[in-house]
């Protein structure tokens, strides 16, 4: 155990323009996950929050059970779909780094909007009264809801983002792990594991964790520093 | 509205973020010419590829990517079109892949070998026998063994040797007998945990860590003769095929500096890979 620890922190004093390499795409494609799917389900988040029509229990049961929503049976679905034989496949998209983006924000839409929706509700618990009061439509009053509460939806995205670049599944299935091109993180991890080199797996494992401390640390100070900007 | 326009103005702000990275990562596209290369965990968990590929790319300029899965899995991921070429080693189901019309030609490229690993105290005593007579000591003493049970070439290369012992795998599986479902790394991880027997091809065990006290204890047998084809995907089954890149790409496995390349692949000072093309 102290040799692997060892070996480890070498590995980690020794890490080469590959492991960035890698760490970059991790970082390119959950980002760009995250990103296409707060456009998608902040809103749509809001909406159910503020909306109300037929059916929109069973939506937001919907969303609160699509949170657990299975990363490999993601990648599964979109593989088949993206595959060359598939209803999709005169893309190409199967094995690149756009089949990732699109598994993983499939992945964390749900999660996003689930989340939004819940935030929004509890601000609409306040101040749903007086918006309507003043004769504003659902779009406006999700719009300023969202406002309202955009440094809590900035944990929501973080979650998103945790789930993202930590998911293993769906990445492998439709990037294929390919060397230089769609090997990220997590699915390097698993490869150095398979091959039986411990302490560059665990190395690798450290510097996710670091990445992923690090984007939150970064939010973070952006929320406390636009929240003494804005209030 | 004020806070309306600040509202979007900062989900337009997020916009920005996210589509610029998607721009960057789609703008990080391959090389005019890339092949995508359909092959089998062994190969590349043993180092093969990442000594081989950039030598083809630089005398050739075509980019390879590799997609590194079980034989059978490699096979069908070909089948749907998801992959240009197909190396893999299982010549049985290489040639059903040929016959069914899937490629028009399968070229031997090289061989490895197969090797039976297990805890060095050997409680079997399977040491030195032939690789059937060490099937049958282990399943006689009901000693630990991992299968890597998902359809890869070492699996049915296993699945034949068990026949070839004369045994009914069905009847004679119990606890000792453990299918792991997985690639030849994790089969391996699970036999040095637990001190078991195993079948691996020599590449992997080469290049294998984590060897826990496992160490081979059959090899050498004519039987664990492993050979390796590569197929070009047949561009009338899908016509998207890169059919001129991958078969410049077999065309240099199985030429004179493809050749020596593979048999200069070294891990420790053994050679891996036999090239022998041309062969059968």
């Amino acid at each position: 155990m102290f040799q692997t620890l060892q070996d480890t922190l070498s590995r980690i004093a020794a890490l080469d323009p590959e492991v960035i390499a890698i760490a970059g795409l991790s970082l390119r494609v959950s980002l760009s996950a995250v990103g296409l799917a707060t456009l998608v389900g902040v809103p749509l988040g809001g909406l159910v929050a503020v909306a109300s029509f037929r059916g929109r229990r069973a939506v937001v049961g919907l969303l609160n059970a699509a949170m657990g929503l299975p990363p490999v049976v993601i990648g599964l679905v979109l593989y088949l779909l993206l595959s060359r034989s598939g209803p999709f496949g005169g893309l190409g998209l199967l094995f690149t780094p756009s089949a990732m983006i699109a598994a993983q924000t499939i992945l964390v839409v749900p999660l996003i909007a689930a989340l939004t929706r819940q935030i929004v509700a509890d601000a609409e618990d306040h101040l749903g009264e007086q918006l309507r009061s003043l004769g504003l439509g659902r779009v406006r009053r999700a719009a300023i809801l969202i406002f309202d509460t955009r440094f809590s939806l900035v944990t929501a995205i973080l979650a998103a983002f945790g789930r993202a670049i930590s998911e293993i599944g769906a990445v492998l299935v439709v990037g294929g792990n390919i060397d230089g091109y769609t090997r990220t993180m997590t699915t390097a991890i698993s490869l150095e594991t398979q091959k039986g080199d411990l302490p560059l797996a665990l190395a690798l494992g450290i510097v996710l964790i670091a990445i992923v401390v690090a984007v939150s640390a970064v939010a973070s100070l952006l929320r406390s520093y636009a929240m003494r900007a804005y209030g | 509205m004020d806070l309306l326009r600040r509202s979007f103005l900062s989900l337009g702000l997020l916009a920005v973020v996210g589509s610029s990275g998607l721009t960057t990562a789609l703008a990080r596209a391959e090389p005019a010419e890339t092949i995508t290369v359909a092959s089998t965990t062994s190969t590349e968990q043993s180092g093969l590829f990442k000594d081989l590929l950039p030598k083809f790319t630089q005398s050739s300029g075509i980019g390879v990517k590799v997609v590194a899965l079980g034989t059978g899995q490699a096979l069908d991921a070909a089948r749907r079109g998801d992959a240009d070429v197909a190396l893999v080693h299982d010549t049985a189901a290489e040639e059903t892949f040929v016959a069914e019309g899937w490629s028009t030609k399968r070229y031997p490229v090289m061989y490895n070998d197969f090797v039976i690993v297990g805890p060095k105290d050997d409680p079997a005593g399977a040491a030195g026998a032939s690789v059937v007579e060490a099937l049958r000591r282990i399943s006689a003493a009901k000693a630990p063994f991992v299968s890597r049970g998902d359809r890869s070439g070492t699996h049915s290369a296993e699945l034949r040797y068990w026949k070839e012992a004369g045994l009914d795998l069905g009847a004679i599986r119990g606890d000792w007998y453990k299918e792991v479902g997985q690639g030849m790394g994790p089969a391996l991880t699970t036999a040095s945990a637990t001190n078991a027997y195993v079948l691996s091809d020599r590449g992997t065990w080469l290049s294998f860590k984590n060897r826990g006290d496992l160490k081979i204890l059959v090899e050498g047998d004519k039987r664990l003769f492993n050979q390796y084809g590569a197929m070009l995907v047949n561009p009338e089954k899908h016509p998207h095929v890169k059919a001129k890149a991958g078969q410049a790409f077999i065309d240099w496995l199985v030429s004179a500096p493809g050749q020596a390349a593979i048999a200069a692949y070294r891990i420790g000072g053994e050679q891996l890979f036999f090239p022998n093309a041309g062969t059968k």
